[in-house]
């Protein structure tokens, strides 16, 4: 059955986008990433235009980032104080970065930059999941290895301008998570990500958040600077489309009961490898795209109705 | 130069006095939310107020139908560092979002490329690029025929029209799923060994109806509006995902 989206101004298979939103809604489920990620990608592999892409998954992500926050806010795992400056941050960024993305549009360059993004930071983020998990495995092979001692002096805690984020029990400089802040907001513009999968490590690594509140947190900044990037896109592009959001939505709310019970059944670990192989297959695909040489090297953009 | 246009057309009509009725399979075309574009039949007859004369040449008939013009940018890539990426740029000033050609017989045959000239039929005398930067502009508006025939924008049909005893033609365009709103012009080319007899046009509007139109309108009139509804809508879906969850676990 076919649906015309009256933004993409394409005709998409209804069951096509609901099983795109449903399968990474099943991934959302069983590895606990938001998915955007994935979602963008796809939806360009499925021949949406770029722009409707990467606006219209970040309206897919605030929909799939409420429900989980809700469960982070019941269960009080949300750092608010630390959330908020991660959004102050990420509200910095996302202008930033949609200011970067509507210029390299003029430039015709848009589609470049997004699938560069892409592949840094899916190579990166896939490369280092797939070494940490194989070396989770042969760590519980070896079962009883001395583990490593956390470092508790970061380099961050010399920086000025300290507040005291009570629940994550830290009392550090604004800077840092400022600047992470701004980091995903740019990603979140240019990529159509909420950006979870780099915010949660600097959360963890880089600022020293205890980890029971890093995802709830997260979900706080990502849900607001993810409803403040599609109100971007959907003032300034007209990129929003609503009727694949909602289709996206519809499939990745089934997906992601079917995908948490999997998750259940699946040893931890090797869910994650097969994460990590995921991730770095659609980075292969758009890396490949770059460096092969297209069958057609033209391509036109019409500028709209004279 | 004109003038003489003039009187040779006047001559010709005179002469044979071939005039087109025309026919449409529909007066409009609407997108709806199941659009998965249209064919449209374009029929008709020649009326003519005397018997054609014996030493008439060959009588052709071309339908041009075209979408709203649009500018184009048209980027070639290049390999740089490795990767490949968009160098060039040419700025098509005019090019139609949809066009296609259908003919009674071989191009060649029914229409001369003076003719083709004089009332852009082709698609290549439909597209105007000036001013381009790079020296092989050509290619660029090569490329963007070759692109949009791909996406069945462009069409070309020779043979296409029936044409049965000199006197009733039809043909049928099909209108492809991605297709720009506006108004499109059919016209309608009566030849005689390839020179004009007769022409004649009509306007085929293509819109978006009923939720399509409307929540085009509120992206585009309304985007503030618009942006704030697909956040309530994606809250209020996200809300029903924990409630539904929730109630599925009791």
């Amino acid at each position: 059955m076919q649906l015309y989206l009256p933004i993409a101004e394409v005709s998409v298979n209804i069951f096509l986008i609901l099983g795109l939103g449903g399968l990474v809604g099943v991934l959302s489920g069983m590895f606990g990433v938001g998915g955007g990620f994935l979602i963008t990608p796809l939806l360009f592999f499925v021949g949406i235009p770029p722009a409707v892409a990467v606006a219209t998954s970040t309206n897919q992500i605030v929909a799939s980032s409420f429900s989980a926050l809700l469960a982070h806010l019941k269960r009080r795992t949300v750092d608010l104080r630390m959330g908020t400056v991660l959004l102050i941050g990420g509200l910095v960024g996302s202008s930033l970065g949609l200011v970067i993305f509507n210029y390299l549009r003029e430039l015709g360059q848009v589609d470049l930059l997004v699938s560069l993004f892409y592949v840094v930071f899916l190579g990166i983020i896939g490369a280092l999941m797939l070494v940490e998990s194989v070396n989770a495995i042969l760590k519980s092979r070896k079962a009883g290895g001395a583990r490593k001692q956390r470092k508790h002096h970061y380099w961050v805690h010399n920086l000025p301008l300290k507040i005291k984020f009570r629940v994550s029990g830290l009392y550090i400089s604004v800077i840092p998570p400022l600047l992470v802040g701004v980091l995903v907001g740019i990603l979140s513009a240019i990529m159509g990500v909420g950006g979870g999968f780099i915010m949660v490590p600097a959360m963890i690594y880089l600022l020293g958040m205890p980890t029971k509140v890093v995802i709830g947190t997260s979900l706080f900044q990502i849900i607001f600077v993810t409803a403040y990037t599609t109100m971007l896109h959907a003032t300034t592009n007209y990129t929003v489309d609503i009727m694949l959001a909602l289709l996206l939505i519809v499939g990745g709310v089934i997906g992601a009961q079917v995908g948490t019970r999997i998750g259940l059944k699946l040893n931890a670990e090797s869910l994650r490898i097969l994460l990590a192989l995921l991730v770095l297959l659609v980075c292969g695909k758009l890396g490949l795209d770059l460096l092969l040489q297209p069958s057609e090297l033209f391509s036109i953009k019409a500028a709209g109705a004279l | 130069m004109i003038r003489l246009v003039l009187m040779f057309l006047t001559l010709a009509t005179t002469l044979h006095a071939e005039s087109i009725v025309l026919g449409l399979s529909q007066d409009s075309v609407s997108i709806t939310a199941t659009f998965d574009g249209s064919d449209i039949l374009i029929f008709g007859a020649i009326s003519r107020d005397a018997p054609i004369p014996p030493d008439a040449g060959q009588l052709g008939v071309i339908i041009a139908v075209s979408g709203p013009d649009q500018r184009v940018s048209v980027y070639r890539k290049e390999r740089r560092v490795g990767i490949w990426v968009n160098t060039d740029e040419v700025e098509v000033d005019r090019a139609p979002s949809f066009y296609a050609v259908a003919t009674s017989g071989p191009l060649d045959d029914v229409l001369r490329d003076t003719e083709d000239l004089r009332n852009t039929i082709t698609v290549s005398r439909a597209i105007r690029s000036v001013g381009a930067t790079v020296p092989d502009s050509a290619t660029f508006t090569d490329a963007l025929i070759r692109i949009r025939a791909k996406e069945g924008l462009f069409q070309m049909q020779e043979g296409a029209v029936d044409l049965e005893q000199d006197t009733l033609f039809r043909t049928s365009f099909r209108l492809p799923a991605n297709l720009l709103e506006g108004d499109y012009l059919a016209r309608i080319f009566l030849t005689r060994d390839g020179r004009l007899v007769d022409t004649h046009s009509t306007v085929i509007p293509v819109q978006k109806v009923g939720l399509e139109r409307w929540l085009y309108n509120l992206a585009h009139v309304q985007p503030f509006l618009y942006g704030l509804l697909s956040l309530v809508i994606a809250v209020a879906a996200g809300w029903a995902a924990s409630a539904g969850a929730a109630a599925l676990k009791r």
